[in-house]
């Protein structure tokens, strides 16, 4: 029972994670909350919902197709809602407005045009499940598990390795240094946004096959932001750690004590962790800079 | 007519409450905040289940709800400012927070659930709402003029230097929340007793955003822009009844459109007054003086 309820909260705590690095992908940048980036995910579902629907492509290229569109919509979000901040050196206070009003924008325009009914995914993996060790795993999320530590994987590796991840990991230390040895910072931040909404559209279908996709998501994209505070802002590994905690917590509180208070749980670990670890598990961010 | 624009009055200028003391602590302390529906909903359902169970007489149960919210932003505000979050770690420990109220008023047996409360009586009549608001905003106004007023503004310009200058940011900062948390609560009750039905799915993280929205529209920093910003914001929709669908996707692109275009709000720091009304009659009568 115990280990059933820690492979649930591992599928679940994989996509948390998905999300949280992508979040802290971009706070690493810009040094703001882009709380836009739930809207992106939604937008995720949606893309992947109409591109194995409407248009019938089989499941590996409607990820393909969801993670374009929601890079593209993520590039534009930020060329259109943040550049000009940016380039005016705002208050990050502003960038989060900003980033509010994105949110709000994209979540009711879907309201407006699609309609707030919730949309089921065709069933894409079957219903069976494996048994491992005596507990029994679905093959969803099984593959959600796989397929989010490997894109983790593979994005960790990229920033490590590669000179546009070093390019990335010193405009996340220093972005003016960075610019004055010769990146295009401009350039640079469109990549993390591409990357970041790559990574949205990946959480995005995944949630979409659990849990349907409708303009309201945003009450688990929160838990993105969360995940990614746990484990401490801007630190990649945080937010990977972060997310899993959360998903195997909320997990365990959902057949331990309540499922209806599953999110009270996982609010008040954000806020008794905060207490004690003001920037969180990994977190390098302690104050503002003035 | 009248009976109608009454009723869109009565909805903005409560709405205008929240929005006030909103003004004070993101506009003066420059802390965001993502959960004050909560505090609304805490100040609507402590009134509404003080007159519909206790028969408390109504302006007691505005004050408790008023006073509830205030003791709950304590328990939120407490910890969390003596941590000295940064700004979007608030952000978010407020937000959470917002949740979490909402799921604990929908699992509670005297707040009935997500059924909600019907039947709550009206009592908030268009001359009781008028007056509240008023109350409310010389209230807001003293407090911000005050010397309190003085520190908020000067941590929200520079924390490292305010607290040089022997100001404690953990004080001033928790003493603005208080504010308008009590300001929200108050809203709250008058909410109820308003529409005479609440159920905690009317107090989303929408409606926080939304209250974030009019402040930063406003002005941040000023108290008589959100005002405006308020009021305008709930007239607008009752304009464009046609449109309500709408009315959101707009409120987001005002928002993106007034950071990219206009970061310092509609009315940015200043305030509006005679001053600034007898001086744009000047303006106008001085060019058109010109012309002749």
């Amino acid at each position: 029972m115990l280990l059933q309820t820690l492979v649930t909260g591992l599928a679940i705590g994989g996509i948390y994670a998905l999300m949280a690095v992508g979040y802290s992908l971009v706070f690493s940048i810009l040094n703001f909350s882009n709380f836009a980036y739930g809207a992106i995910i939604m937008l995720g579902s949606y893309i992947g919902y109409f591109s194995l629907v409407k248009f019938g492509v089989p499941f590996p290229v409607a990820l393909v197709l969801t993670m374009a569109g929601a890079s593209l919509l993520s590039f534009f979000n930020e060329r259109i809602a943040y550049s000009s901040l940016r380039k005016r050196r705002a208050p990050s206070l502003y960038f989060m407005i900003s980033a509010m009003g994105t949110s709000i924008f994209l979540e009711n325009m879907v309201y407006a045009t699609i309609g707030s009914s919730f949309m089921a995914y065709p069933e894409i993996f079957k219903q069976q499940s494996i048994r491992i060790l005596g507990s029994s795993i679905g093959l969803l999320d099984l593959f959600a598990i796989i397929f989010s530590f490997v894109s983790i994987y593979v994005l960790h590796y990229f920033i490590n390795n590669s000179r546009t991840g070093i390019a990335i990991r010193a405009a996340s230390y220093d972005s003016m240094i960075t610019q004055i040895n010769g990146v295009n910072l401009s350039r640079l931040i469109g990549l993390v946004f591409v990357l970041a909404g790559a990574l949205a559209g990946i959480s995005g279908i995944f949630l979409g096959m659990k849990y349907m996709a409708y303009p309201t998501m945003g009450w688990i994209t929160n838990k993105a932001y969360i995940a990614a505070v746990i484990g401490g802002l801007g630190s990649l590994p945080g937010a990977v750690v972060g997310g899993i905690i959360l998903g195997i917590l909320e997990s365990l509180v959902s057949v331990y004590i309540a499922s209806t208070f599953r999110d009270v749980f996982s609010f008040s670990l954000l806020i008794i962790l905060l207490l004690f670890m003001p920037a969180g598990l990994f977190g390098k961010y302690l104050e503002e800079k003035v | 007519m009248w009976y109608y624009v009454q009723g869109v009055l009565a909805l903005a200028m409560i709405n205008v409450i929240s929005v006030v003391g909103l003004a004070v602590f993101t506009g003066f302390t420059g802390l965001f905040s993502l959960g004050h529906a909560a505090f609304i909903a805490i100040g609507a359902y402590t009134a509404a289940i003080s007159t519909y169970f206790y028969e408390v007489n109504f302006y007691v149960a505005l004050l408790l709800g008023g006073l509830m919210a205030g003791l709950v932003s304590l328990i939120i505000g407490y910890p969390t400012l003596k941590a000295k979050l940064r700004s979007d770690y608030f952000a978010i420990a407020t937000l959470g927070f917002g949740e979490a109220v909402r799921v604990i008023l929908e699992n509670l047996d005297i707040t009935q659930g997500a059924r909600g409360l019907p039947g709550i009586k009206v009592y908030s009549t268009f001359p009781v709402v008028l007056i509240v608001t008023l109350i409310v905003i010389y209230v807001a106004r003293n407090f911000v003029f005050s010397r309190y007023g003085r520190m908020a503004i000067a941590v929200r310009e520079d924390f490292t230097a305010a607290e040089m200058m022997g100001i404690n940011l953990f004080k001033v900062r928790l003493r603005s929340l208080f504010f308008s948390a009590v300001c929200a609560g108050v809203g709250g009750g008058l909410f109820a007793h308003y529409i005479s039905f609440i159920q905690p799915s009317m107090f989303t993280g929408v409606q926080s955003t939304m209250l974030t929205a009019a402040v930063v529209a406003g002005g941040m920093g000023s108290i008589t822009g959100p005002i405006a910003a308020a009021l305008i914001f709930a007239a607008i929709p009752e304009v464009l009844r046609v449109a309500n669908m709408w009315r959101l996707v707009a409120y987001g692109f005002i928002l993106v459109a007034i950071m990219v275009l206009r970061p310092q709000g509609i009315f940015g720091y200043k305030e509006l007054s005679w001053k600034t009304f007898s001086g744009l009659v000047r303006k106008t009568s001085r060019a058109k003086g010109g012309a002749a």
